[in-house]
């Protein structure tokens, strides 16, 4: 059936010219790809903004897509690229921004905190870093060490260490509000 | 301080509820418009990396991100520096698929003497084999039938496509192809000649270079699945496999505005001129569908003619009211039956015989309650401003013309699959709003049996004495569920039998299936409508609520006997896709058009009289002399019409009969307005049989016919005219 193409199908007729099975499968993977901005940025508006991005950006980079990778591994680089270059431009813009960095920034100003997981996992977020952060948007999508490794451009025995690290740091995280 | 929950053995399992916890949902708005925009610069990028590819270049810097991509490009793509690729990837460019998106779909013709046509000749064959969506009418030639539209035979994209081959192939492209593309090609291909390209673009059909509807059926069953057995071996180059990968792919059209090459379109040839010695009964069943009309129109409006293929004239005719008289207390029927002849506009020497059918009107309160089931298309191609907000609104428009006693209930197929408003009540606006707004086009995933849940559910809303009717609101996708063309004609004949009725509503151009809709609309007792605009919704939706929604008359056929004594010959005009055999007529068994309340149908035959001067065919020298006379009590009947039809729901049809006066009349300006419709029709069809009448005719026989024209339909019909006329000089 029609409907049943995969994305990686979708995806070499996309890269063929094929607007129909471009607009089908951004249509298909736009839900993820926010996911994933939201996991990356820590704010719905800065998501929104870089699905956006990545969405008109998407047309010139998918005719360099040759079918190596699955299809979402390939966009989560996009994607993890993408928030690597928006940060970049922010931080030399020195615009304000929201999300777990913004997060970051706001705790360091006012030592207000909220108890809902939601803080918690701003706080935790905004402790890790971009490094590590970046690795375990990707790690908390069921995405495996070695696709990570993939999409991040470094070795797999590095993602495994962020992640490893990463935990590391969470704890230290919890204990220190714990003991607080 | 710390909330409980968040103390889990895994700081990361933690980390992953609080985020699944948090996770915002993506805004609907926001991701419309970043689809739609997103699939413009998909279209115009093509066209830049057309120009790059001409150089071997890589892209040039295009925005802010265009940095990390060239990046991207390099480190995960080498291969789009080499040529070779380049080239494939060009050439599958201008394979159908890629046709889709250039818009500018000019046939593509190998030249002559290569080892080319070799290729294509298989190619050319086997998606006429494979059409692809539905495809022999059921019974008898009642249906749409596709396999006898007409279509040009050497298909220009799946020439195109047998050139995705290992060499470079020499390819002409004609004038008629757009501007960006020949010079892409003559870049990549070694032999241009124009010579060439007029001598076989000649053997093309004319239209299929002008506008693409010519090309629609070969290129459509191309990127549908023939293309699987397509040879396009092209060693380690992972875009040869593509065409056999991509069949699995939907033509869906998500961005608006040009005409791509997948509509398709039902029609038959004209109906020949007939001589009255030979097949002196002509029968017909009505048609009550407007599609024909209204993609005229959309297509006009963009400034193209559109393809002969698509004009039915009778469908353009019926698409006006007129006021024939209404039936009465005498008649038997549910419907009068009204026959005019006069003299025939664009031949002084023939006669029209029109015939026009007025359908009750039942007072709108007495109607039965109806069950209305939306078969709503949310597939991703409808994801776009004259589709599903369209179809939204129009629904809207329905809505307020509902009784209290209605039930509404929708069903999305693609996407979001399922039953999307379980059956409500009309007087709840509230929730039934709400409903149509919530529905999202996008998703991709196939809703099993969207047509089944459909019609389960209207059976389980139909009360006694209700009405219920399935609406398919579609873009020409017709994934339902059933995958099997035929199975899927079985099924909606099937569940006509229980009483549903169904209509289809096109929406969108692009990827209209428009002799899917009539076939499924034929077989589903019902009829079909091309929704272009609010103004046509608030037509096909409210103003004809009633008739598009009660049927009157079921199966309702008309056959004519002419009188050979008083007429040589006659066509029908229009009807081409409704022709019965004669037997069929007292046949019950034979499906035929629906008749709804305040319906009118019009048909209209060209006649010849014996002895007039415009006889086209000559008579037989060897043919029997002796011809039984006519007696005498007939000599002033110029024929004999028969009408059949069945009560809604019964299975024995009756009969009303009389004959038609051979004195020619006067008309009034209902059929003088017919007779110009008509002609129009015939005009764009590039008939032979108008003579010297030609556009400024028509419109000048329509304004003098507009009558009253409350809806001003017929205004706009003379405004058609005028730009039909400056478009085909």
């Amino acid at each position: 059936m029609r409907m049943e193409a995969s994305d990686e199908d979708l995806a070499m007729a996309a890269a063929g010219g094929d607007a129909t099975a471009f607009g089908l499968l951004l249509g298909r993977v736009y839900s993820r790809l926010f996911a994933l901005c939201f996991r990356l940025t820590g704010s719905r508006a800065e998501a929104e903004d870089l699905t956006q991005d990545i969405c008109l950006a998407l047309p010139a980079k998918l005719a360099g897509y040759r079918g190596q990778a699955r299809v979402t591994t390939w966009l989560y680089r996009v994607a993890v690229n993408a928030a690597t270059d928006r940060r970049r431009r922010q931080a030399s813009y020195g615009r304000a921004t929201e999300g777990w960095g913004d997060w970051e920034i706001d705790r360091q100003q006012s030592a207000v905190e909220a108890e809902d997981a939601t803080d918690w996992l701003h706080r935790a977020m905004a402790g890790l870093g971009d490094g590590l952060r970046d690795t375990l948007a990707l790690v908390l999508d069921e995405v495996t060490h070695a696709e990570a490794a993939e999409i991040l451009g470094i070795s797999e025995g590095t993602v495994s260490w962020r992640v490893a690290e990463a935990k590391k740091k969470l704890r230290e995280i919890r204990e220190k509000e714990e003991a607080s | 301080m710390t909330s409980k929950e968040t103390t889990g053995n895994d700081p990361l399992d933690d980390l992953k509820r609080a985020m699944a916890q948090a996770m915002p949902a993506p805004d609907a708005a926001r991701r419309e418009a970043n689809l739609a925009r997103s699939q413009e610069i998909f279209a115009t990028h093509q066209g830049s990396l057309q120009a790059a590819r001409q150089n071997s270049a890589t892209p040039t810097h295009r925005g802010f991100f265009a940095g990390v991509f060239d990046m991207l490009f390099t480190r995960t793509t080498g291969a789009l520096t080499a040529t070779t690729a380049l080239v494939a990837v060009g050439l599958l460019y201008v394979s159908p698929l890629g046709e889709q998106l250039l818009r500018a779909p000019g046939p593509l013709v190998p030249t002559g003497g290569t080892a080319i046509p070799e290729i294509s000749e298989p190619l050319a064959q086997a998606p006429r084999a494979v059409p692809p969506v539905i495809a022999a009418p059921t019974t008898g030639d009642t249906f749409a039938a596709t396999e006898a539209a007409p279509v040009p035979a050497p298909s220009p994209s799946v020439a195109a496509d047998a050139v995705v081959l290992p060499v470079p192939v020499p390819l002409v492209a004609p004038e008629a192809e757009g501007a960006r593309r020949p010079e892409a090609l003559a870049a990549t291909t070694p032999l241009t000649s124009d010579a060439d390209a007029a001598d076989l673009s000649g053997t093309l059909n004319a239209e299929a270079s002008a506008d693409g509807i010519g090309t629609t059926s070969p290129a459509d069953a191309a990127s549908g699945r023939a293309i699987v057995a397509a040879p396009a071996p092209v060693p380690g180059n992972q875009i040869a496999a593509s065409p056999a990968r991509i069949q699995a792919i939907p033509p869906l059209d998500a961005t608006p505005a040009p005409l791509p090459d997948s509509e398709e379109f039902a029609n038959e040839s004209p109906s020949p001129l007939r001589l009255v010695a030979d097949e002196p009964v002509s029968t017909f069943s009505i048609d009550v569908d407007t599609a024909a009309y209204a993609l005229l129109r959309s297509t006009l409006n963009r400034g193209q003619l559109p393809a002969p293929d698509a004009i039915r004239i009778e469908e353009m005719v019926n698409y006006f009211p007129y006021d024939y008289p209404a039936p009465d207390a005498g008649d038997v029927s549910p419907f009068r039956p009204t026959v005019q002849v006069f003299p025939t506009p664009w031949n002084p020497d023939t006669q029209l015989v029109h015939i026009g059918i007025q359908g009750i009107l039942p007072a709108i309160e007495d109607r039965p309650a109806l069950n209305l089931v939306f078969l709503i298309d949310t597939s991703g191609s409808m994801n776009d401003p004259a589709k599903l907000p369209l179809l939204i609104q129009s629904f809207r428009l329905m809505l307020d013309r509902l009784n209290p006693e209605d039930q509404v209930a929708i069903v999305t197929y693609a996407g979001s699959a399922g039953v999307a408003l379980e059956p409500t009540s009309a007087a709840d606006t509230v929730t039934i709003s709400r409903a149509l707004t919530a529905l999202q086009a996008g998703g991709s995933t196939n809703g099993v049996g969207g047509l089944q849940v459909a019609y389960d559910l209207a059976a389980q809303m139909t009360g006694n004495g209700e009405v219920s009717r399935v609406l398919l609101a579609t873009d020409g996708d017709f994934n339902i569920g059933i995958s099997d063309p035929e199975a899927l004609e079985n099924y909606i004949a099937e569940q006509r039998e229980t009483g549903i009725y169904l209509s289809v509503l096109g929406f969108g151009r692009g990827n209209l299936q428009d002799d899917t809709m009539q076939a499924l609309a034929q077989n589903g007792n019902g009829t079909a409508a091309y929704i272009d605009t609010l103004h046509e919704a608030q037509r096909v939706l409210v103003d004809q609520l009633a008739g598009a929604l009660f049927p009157i008359a079921d199966d309702l056929k008309v056959q004519v006997e002419f009188n050979p004594a008083v007429i040589a010959e006659y066509r029908l005009i229009g009807y081409e896709t409704r022709a019965l055999a004669r037997e069929d007529f007292a046949n019950d068994a034979v499906d035929a058009g629906e008749l709804g309340a305040g319906h009118s149908v019009t048909a209209i035959y060209e006649v010849t009289p014996v002895g007039s001067p415009a006889l086209r065919i000559a008579p037989l020298r060897y043919a029997a002399e002796e011809t039984t006379p006519i007696r005498a009590e007939f000599a002033e009947e110029l024929g004999f019409i028969s009408l059949r039809w069945k009560a809604p729901g019964a299975a024995d049809s009756q009969l009303v009969e009389f004959p038609i006066s051979a004195t020619t009349g006067q008309s009034g300006t209902e059929a003088q307005f017919a007779a110009a419709i008509a002609g129009f029709g015939e005009l764009l069809r590039g008939s032979d049989f108008l003579g010297d009448w030609n556009y400024s005719d028509a419109i000048a026989l329509a304004n003098a016919n507009r009558g009253a024209d409350a809806f001003g339909y017929r205004a706009e019909a003379v405004q058609l005219m005028r730009l039909a006329q400056s478009l085909a000089q």
